[in-house]
């Protein structure tokens, strides 16, 4: 591939933008085709941290599997454990108690909060801004404490199980959630402060990396970057699973289809996050916090498919079963493989230093891309 | 569209499908030939009651004696889903592209193309996309898959 770098016989210059490159915030290598500052195509190598985790999958046992993928979308780890262990409960017709629905629903919109938060940081940084990416990091940091108490690791979790959660909520969750949205309330419009008013922040933002929302659905975007052209996407609202129905928050939409409307997507969304930590976080039931499952999980024969909300956006995983302990098939449906497959339509015709812009909207985590 | 009515339709549509009962999903299945997949797919998006707009997970299963495509489909504006399946020929797998309808399918069909061996007939560039550049040999994916440097299996 890098003998394609050098110039082109109608003039256009090839060039190489990663895959170290610190704007692609992971191991993503594009191949940029430029004229003069204009872009006249974006195509992205893959692979660099290919793993085969669907490979692995079909020798692990039901159990096994879900750590694997913790290390697929690591930003949303629990996320991905989640949408796993419903989909393995789906197969076992397994019901959840009332305590664990509610503190997996917790922990995904901690979660949520956490990555918004670091692409915040890090798609102001791409801009040339330093500064939010510590006033990013010093909130998330707080969030990974609390994680850390609860499941025993700030980033690869692995708290959900099939049935519930590993093991009970610290005694000190509940104070220290507290806290952090006590602090987080009055920090967020820092954010605001910051950078969504900056003028050069929004002449750099608006109008640029369009995507009309018919464009959404064929290129089969999903999450903020759907919700950015007012494609309603939500899996909490559209598919509710266990108590997002139940639970007051809006769909987040923005009609302006730029990469500004998908930033206010994500800063909107965070708020709405904090509005259901806050219904939940004093209504945590009492009882059990996992199923009684057997020791070897037994799928029976057929197809099960679970989908959920990550803060890329639908992340689906489908598992054909023999009847055996282990998966005969499994697929991951990540969100960010399609959504970079849109990377192109984005930027084509745009100016180079767009395409920064527009590739940080898309929130990219290539270990979730490349699987 | 309910089950039942998507049913009716779908039959007239495709008097060749074999479509099964909702599986663990709630969703129907069109088992179709290969050769039909292309008209079929176009009816799937372009009649209104059906408008499949959003192709939400397209991949494929090694069954060892045949390879099967499957395509889960949604509908934004009717409210439905299918699942189509189409059988291969494990040694010669061909398929038509679906990538000029819905445009997601283009790298998917990529990625199936390369862990798998599926070729998509008329695709506009159908590459390596996750496999380094001249990789050759058996497709990962594949059961009879065998790495001997690194670890797939336990």
């Amino acid at each position: 591939m890098f003998e394609e770098v050098g110039t082109t016989t109608e003039g256009d210059l090839v060039i190489n933008m990663g895959p170290q490159h610190p704007a692609t915030h992971g191991v993503l290598h594009l191949v940029v085709t430029l004229n003069g500052e204009t872009i006249k195509n974006v195509e992205p190598h893959l692979g660099y941290i290919h793993r085969s985790i669907e490979k692995m999958c079909e020798s692990l046992t039901y159990r096994q599997f879900i750590y694997v993928t913790s290390r697929m979308d690591y930003l949303s780890a629990h996320i991905n454990n989640h949408a796993c262990a419903m989909c393995v409960e789906k197969g076992l017709q397994l019901e959840v108690p009332a305590r664990a629905q509610v503190i997996r629903v917790l922990m995904d919109e901690l979660t949520r909060l956490a990555s918004h938060e670091l692409w915040w940081g890090a798609m102001a940084m791409d801009l040339g801004a330093f500064t939010p990416f510590f006033h990013a990091f010093r909130e998330r940091e707080v969030i990974n404490d609390i994680m850390e108490e609860t499941c025993g690791a700030r980033l690869t979790m692995n708290y959900m199980v099939p049935g519930g959660v590993m093991h009970d909520l610290h005694p000190n969750f509940q104070q220290r959630v507290k806290d952090f949205l006590q602090l987080y309330k009055r920090k967020i419009h820092e954010y605001d402060e910051l950078v969504t008013g900056n003028i050069i922040f929004q002449n750099r933002m608006k109008g640029v990396g369009i995507i009309s929302p018919e464009d959404v659905l064929s290129y089969g975007c999903t999450g903020p970057v759907a919700r950015g052209s007012g494609v309603s996407s939500d899996v909490r609202k559209l598919y509710p699973y266990e108590i997002y129905d139940k639970l007051e928050f809006d769909e987040v939409l923005e009609d302006g289809c730029d990469s500004f409307a998908r930033y206010m997507v994500r800063i909107r969304e965070m708020q709405q996050s904090v509005r259901i930590i806050e219904q939940l976080i004093d209504n945590i039931p009492d009882g059990e916090f996992q199923a009684k499952t057997k020791a070897v999980l037994k799928l029976p024969k057929g197809e099960f498919y679970s989908k959920a909300e990550t803060a890329r956006g639908e992340l689906g995983v489908y598992i054909v079963s023999e009847g055996g302990t282990t998966p005969y098939r499994i697929k991951f449906r990540s969100p960010g493989f399609s959504n970079l497959s849109a990377l192109n339509h984005l930027v084509k015709g745009g100016k180079i230093g767009d395409l920064i812009a527009a590739m940080g909207t898309l929130d990219l985590v290539i270990p979730d891309i490349d699987r | 569209m309910t089950n039942e009515e998507l049913k009716t339709t779908l039959g007239e549509l495709a008097a060749t499908a074999v479509i099964d009962e909702a599986d663990a999903n709630g969703w129907l299945t069109a088992n179709i030939e290969a050769a039909n997949w292309l008209s079929f797919a176009q009816s799937l998006r372009n009649v209104p009651e059906l408008q499949f707009d959003f192709l939400f997970c397209l991949t494929c299963v090694d069954w060892k004696t045949h390879l099967t495509m499957v395509y889960h489909l949604r509908s934004t504006t009717n409210k439905h889903e299918l699942v189509v399946k189409a059988k291969l020929d494990r040694n010669n797998p061909e398929i038509e592209t679906v990538s000029h309808i819905w445009r997601t399918a283009e790298f998917h069909e990529r990625e199936v193309y390369e862990l798998f061996g599926v070729k998509f007939l008329n695709h506009p560039d159908l590459r390596l996309l996750i496999l380094p550049d001249g990789w050759e040999g058996k497709k990962p994916l594949l059961k009879d898959f065998e790495d001997p440097i690194n670890m797939i299996r336990l």
